[in-house]
Formats: C-alpha cells, sequence, structure tokens
C-alpha cells in the first residue's frame, strides 16, 4: 500500500504575521517559510505506517510555487520516498487544492491519505474533509491515533468532549491532529540523501481541474488590540479588583 | 432566504454553540435545523426555528452519511449553517465537497448574506470574504453570536428519509471515550481557569479543581501542558483546540504562544499569574500577577 502526503508551504508558525498595509492579505516578504506542523505529523505517520510494514511507499505532494519544493525535500529528509510539486503561482482554496489532489490521488492510487488537519494560514480545516467527499471516501478527521490492518484502519480521533474510536475502511482520508505523533528531525546525513530523491514537477493547469477561487477577500485587518492592563501586587488586591471592579466574582 | 443549521443536542439539550449558530443563521432569513439522532424535541423548542428535520438513524453523527443526507436536501436552503465544534468542523467541510462549493469556516462576523469575517493565521488577521457560491456552507464560532433561547419556540418536526445517506462507505463508530465532569463546558463556561506548563506535573496541575469548584469554572489548558500530559485533549484552549470567551479568564503559569491567545483574548476579562514578567499572556491581561503560583494558588483558594 501507498500513503500519499500533500503538504502545504507556510509562514513559520513562530512568526507573528502582520497584516499589509493596503488591507490586501498580510505581509509575507522575507518571512520565513516552513512546513504547515500539521502536515510534518502527517509525514511522520507515513513514514511509521511504513516503517511498521502497513504501507510500502510514502509519497508527499505539494501545490505551489517552485519555492514549495523546499518542504518536499523536508518530508524526503524526514524519510518520505518521492515528491510530486504540482506547480502554480495562484493561491488556491480549500476546494481547488482537493480538486488537484483528486487528480493526483487518481493517478497514485494510495490506500491512505495521511494530511494535516488545518493549515496555519488560512486556518480552514477543509481540505481533507472536501478531498473525501469528492472522492467518495471515508474520512477520520482530527486523527489521534492510528492502526493499521490490511484493508481497515482503527482510528481515533480528538471529540469536543474528548475522544472516539473508528473502523475505517480503506482507502481513506486521514486529518492529523497535533498528538498523534512526534514528528522526527530530519538527520543531516538525510538531508543530503533527500537531495538524491526523485522529485516531479508538473503544472497545475496539465492536470485539467477546476481551480477557479469563490471567495473574494474584500479587506484583511488586525484584530482590536487589548487595552494593556495594570499589574497587581497580592492575591487580595486580585479577588478586590475582580469584585469591584470588573464586577466578574 | 431559509437557512439549515445542523444542530448538536447532548444529553437531551441542544449545545449553546448550537444555539448560538441558529442565532446566526437567523441573519438569513427562516431557519429549519436537522437533528441527528435524539434530540428533535428540545430542538422544536428554540425560538425563530421553523422546521426540525429528523435524522434518528444517523446518531453517531457520522461524517460520511450526515454529509450525503445534507446534501440530498441542500437545494432548498441558501446558507448551511454549523457551529464550529468538532462535529461541525468534521462533517461541514465534507458537504461543501459534495455541494462544490468553498467553505467558510469559523465565522465570527456576518456582514451580510453572502460576505462574512473569519480569523486567520491563528487570529492575528481578520479576512472579509465574500462568496460566490449559490449554496454557503459556513461554520460559526459560538463566541461570537448570543445563542438563542432553549425555549420558547414551537417548531414543527418531520422525520427525513435517509436515501443517499444510507448507501455511502462510512466510518463505524467503536468506542467514546468522554472525560466525565460535573464542571460546566469549556466553551460556554461564564469563568475559565486555565494552567500551563509552569504547574509542572498533573498532580499540580489538579491544584486548579478547587478554585474552578468556587467559581463555577471550567478547566483549560495550553497545549504545551496537554502535551505534556497534565491534562486531556478536550481541555486544549488555542488556535486548533477550543476557543472561549467567558467572562473571567484566569491563565495560570502559561506564557500565552499566539496560538493560545488565539482560542482566550476574547475573553472580557483577562487575569494572568505567571512568574516571568515578560511573558506575553501579561500583554492581553487586565489583570497581572507576577508571582509564584504555588503560592498564589493556595492564598486565591482561600481569599474566594
Amino acid at each position: 500500500m501507498k500513503v500519499l502526503v500533500p503538504i502545504k508551504r507556510v509562514v513559520d508558525y513562530n512568526v507573528k504575521v502582520r497584516v499589509a498595509a493596503d488591507g490586501s492579505g498580510v505581509d509575507t516578504q522575507g518571512v520565513k517559510m516552513s512546513m504547515n506542523p500539521f502536515d510534518e505529523i502527517a509525514v511522520e505517520e507515513g513514514i511509521r505506517l511504513r516503517e511498521s510494514g502497513a504501507a510500502k511507499e510514502v509519497v508527499v505532494v505539494t501545490i505551489g510555487a517552485q519555492a514549495a519544493q523546499d518542504v518536499l525535500r523536508t518530508a524526503m529528509a524526514m524519510g518520505a520516498d518521492r515528491a510530486i510539486l504540482v506547480k502554480t503561482d495562484e493561491t488556491l482554496e480549500p476546494r481547488a487544492v482537493a480538486n488537484a489532489l483528486k487528480a493526483i490521488i487518481e493517478r497514485e492510487n494510495p490506500g491512505i491519505v495521511s494530511m494535516g488537519k488545518q493549515a496555519i494560514d488560512d486556518d480552514m480545516n477543509a481540505t481533507g474533509q472536501i478531498l473525501a467527499a469528492k472522492l467518495g471516501w471515508p474520512q477520520a478527521t482530527f486523527a489521534s491515533k492510528v492502526t493499521v490492518s490490511g484493508e481497515r484502519a482503527e482510528i481515533t480521533r480528538e471529540i469536543d468532549g474528548g475522544s472516539a474510536t473508528y473502523g475505517v475502511p480503506l482507502p481513506a482520508i486521514i486529518t492529523a491532529d497535533l498528538r498523534l505523533n512526534e514528528p522526527r528531525y530530519a538527520s543531516l546525513p538525510n538531508i543530503m540523501k533527500a537531495r538524491k530523491k526523485p522529485l516531479e514537477t508538473l503544472e497545475l493547469s496539465s492536470l485539467g481541474v477546476d481551480t477557479a477561487p469563490r471567495l473574494t477577500t474584500v479587506s484583511v485587518a488586525e484584530p482590536a488590540e487589548r487595552q494593556a492592563g495594570v499589574m497587581l501586587n497580592s492575591v487580595a488586591e486580585l479577588v478586590e479588583k475582580l469584585k469591584t471592579e470588573a464586577k466578574v466574582i | 432566504m431559509t437557512a439549515l443549521v445542523l444542530l448538536e443536542v447532548e444529553n437531551g439539550a441542544v449545545r449553546q454553540a448550537s444555539r448560538s449558530a441558529v442565532a446566526a443563521a437567523s441573519a438569513f432569513g427562516s431557519v429549519d435545523v436537522l437533528v441527528l439522532g435524539n434530540g428533535a424535541e428540545a430542538a422544536a423548542q428554540l425560538p425563530g426555528v421553523t422546521r426540525v428535520l429528523h435524522a434518528d438513524a444517523l446518531s453517531d453523527a457520522l461524517a460520511e452519511p450526515a454529509a450525503a443526507l445534507l446534501a440530498e436536501i441542500a437545494s432548498g436552503y441558501t446558507h448551511i449553517v454549523g457551529a464550529a465544534t468538532a462535529i461541525g468542523k468534521n462533517i461541514l467541510p465534507r458537504l461543501a465537497g459534495l455541494l462544490d462549493v468553498q467553505p467558510i469556516p469559523d465565522v465570527i462576523a456576518i456582514n451580510d448574506a453572502e460576505t462574512f469575517v473569519r480569523p486567520i493565521y491563528a487570529g492575528n488577521a481578520l479576512a472579509t470574504v465574500r462568496s460566490s457560491d449559490n449554496i454557503k456552507v459556513i461554520t460559526i464560532r459560538g463566541a461570537n453570536f448570543d445563542p438563542v433561547a432553549s425555549e420558547g419556540g414551537k417548531a414543527t418536526v418531520e422525520a427525513i428519509a435517509l436515501n443517499a445517506a444510507s448507501n455511502v462507505t462510512a466510518t463505524e463508530l467503536l468506542s467514546v471515550n468522554l472525560s466525565t465532569s460535573e464542571r460546566p463546558e469549556l466553551e460556554s463556561a461564564r469563568v475559565v481557569i486555565s494552567g500551563g506548563k509552569g504547574l509542572k506535573d498533573a498532580e499540580n496541575f489538579k491544584l486548579l479543581e478547587p478554585i474552578a469548584d468556587k467559581l463555577g469554572a471550567a478547566i483549560g489548558a495550553s497545549r504545551a501542558a496537554v502535551d505534556s500530559g497534565f491534562a486531556p485533549n478536550e481541555m486544549q484552549v488555542g488556535q486548533t483546540g477550543k476557543i472561549v470567551a467567558p467572562e473571567l479568564y484566569i491563565a495560570v503559569g502559561l506564557s500565552g504562544a499566539i496560538q493560545h491567545l488565539a482560542g482566550m483574548k476574547d475573553s472580557r476579562v483577562i487575569v494572568a499569574i505567571n512568574l516571568d514578567p515578560e511573558a506575553p499572556i501579561f500583554r492581553v491581561a487586565d489583570y497581572g500577577l507576577t508571582a509564584d503560583l504555588f503560592t498564589v494558588l493556595p492564598e486565591l483558594k482561600a481569599a474566594l
């Protein structure tokens, strides 16, 4: 079985983004970019499935500009076997990404698509679910544990009140939550080796899928800043303030 | 225009987040609701609801049949709305995939029937987006919309046939592991007290409990505290955990990473207790106390 892992290059999670002065979006010029943290977890899970013998090959795919190949190299340095860059300079919505991924999946025939539950730039938490719908596949979102045996997986999902475990017929889409695993660091020898692993590049237009946007961004604004508060010296003062000033207790 | 709200009923009561979704959906016109499993009676009492559609057999809220059912009835609606809960985030984007529309998750304000405001980059920017889709599929953040009351309405209840829903390849629910707690739900609690890594271990994390009990508060946690095993995953507050906006939020021994702030900075009053005066949590706090939490917590317990 093959595991396909779609990944996204995003503004690094440690960067506090700034809204562009013209309100058209956020400033990404010169900002550090990295693999979406949830996607690292999804890559790690794919590699572990191969290491356990449940999968034979881990293929990573990203849809983005030429520069996005750096996250594919990172994934291969972690242990993915090969990579596909679907090249476009457009920013795609999850619906469009799902259409492109569907075309890749129909070519690659993976048994599991392991992907991050959410990209930390647009915070959509939607691509996996849309893709599953378009393929007619079952979905296990927000996964915290995956066990595969043959044509079936047992997957624990994080839900609002705790967790729940599901039987999932394969092929299926799995979206990774934070505690599915701890992604490994790529060692220097593996980073060197990853440079020689196959990376296929194809143009998004060659897939012949609908990637037109359905949303227009009217504006992007900074959220209202909170007023600076006061520093207190004692618990007694705090309780007093909460009772008489804030009136919340 | 008519909106359909995917409603969540728990232990016979409509979840507060769902009542907020009903309130939000009323901006679009009349409101119908869909109930999966038990709870049609509770749903029928919500003010402002016209019809309750009831799919008794889908009590496990599995995404595959639920989305198939919604897709089948979607053409009668201009908006399909859910709360941005684990269930809403699982089912509604799948529905969007079936309808070939782009979902609009985590809406915090509705400007008009096609224009919505939603946070991006962990809430560090707010995007206003306009949708050109015929049917808008949206999830709303409960904290940003005052919920409708639990009673006062009188909607009709109709059972709904499961044509498409009974024919999908679906996951199967094997077991559920819910944490049992007498405390209020995080997202609807009036007071939340959250702990971070500063509590040092799971045993110390329990120091929050007597204070939570005195305040009638829910207990939350930072990602670091959950990752370290001090608290279960469902307690995590932040960008990818629970989004809360209580009257009072008390942050104990947590630094306030941007991912955590994304989940609580809309709280009305924020208290931060941290030994490190440089901790970013103080920048959003109304009241700050630079002190050792192991001294502060017993004092606070005694003072309340």
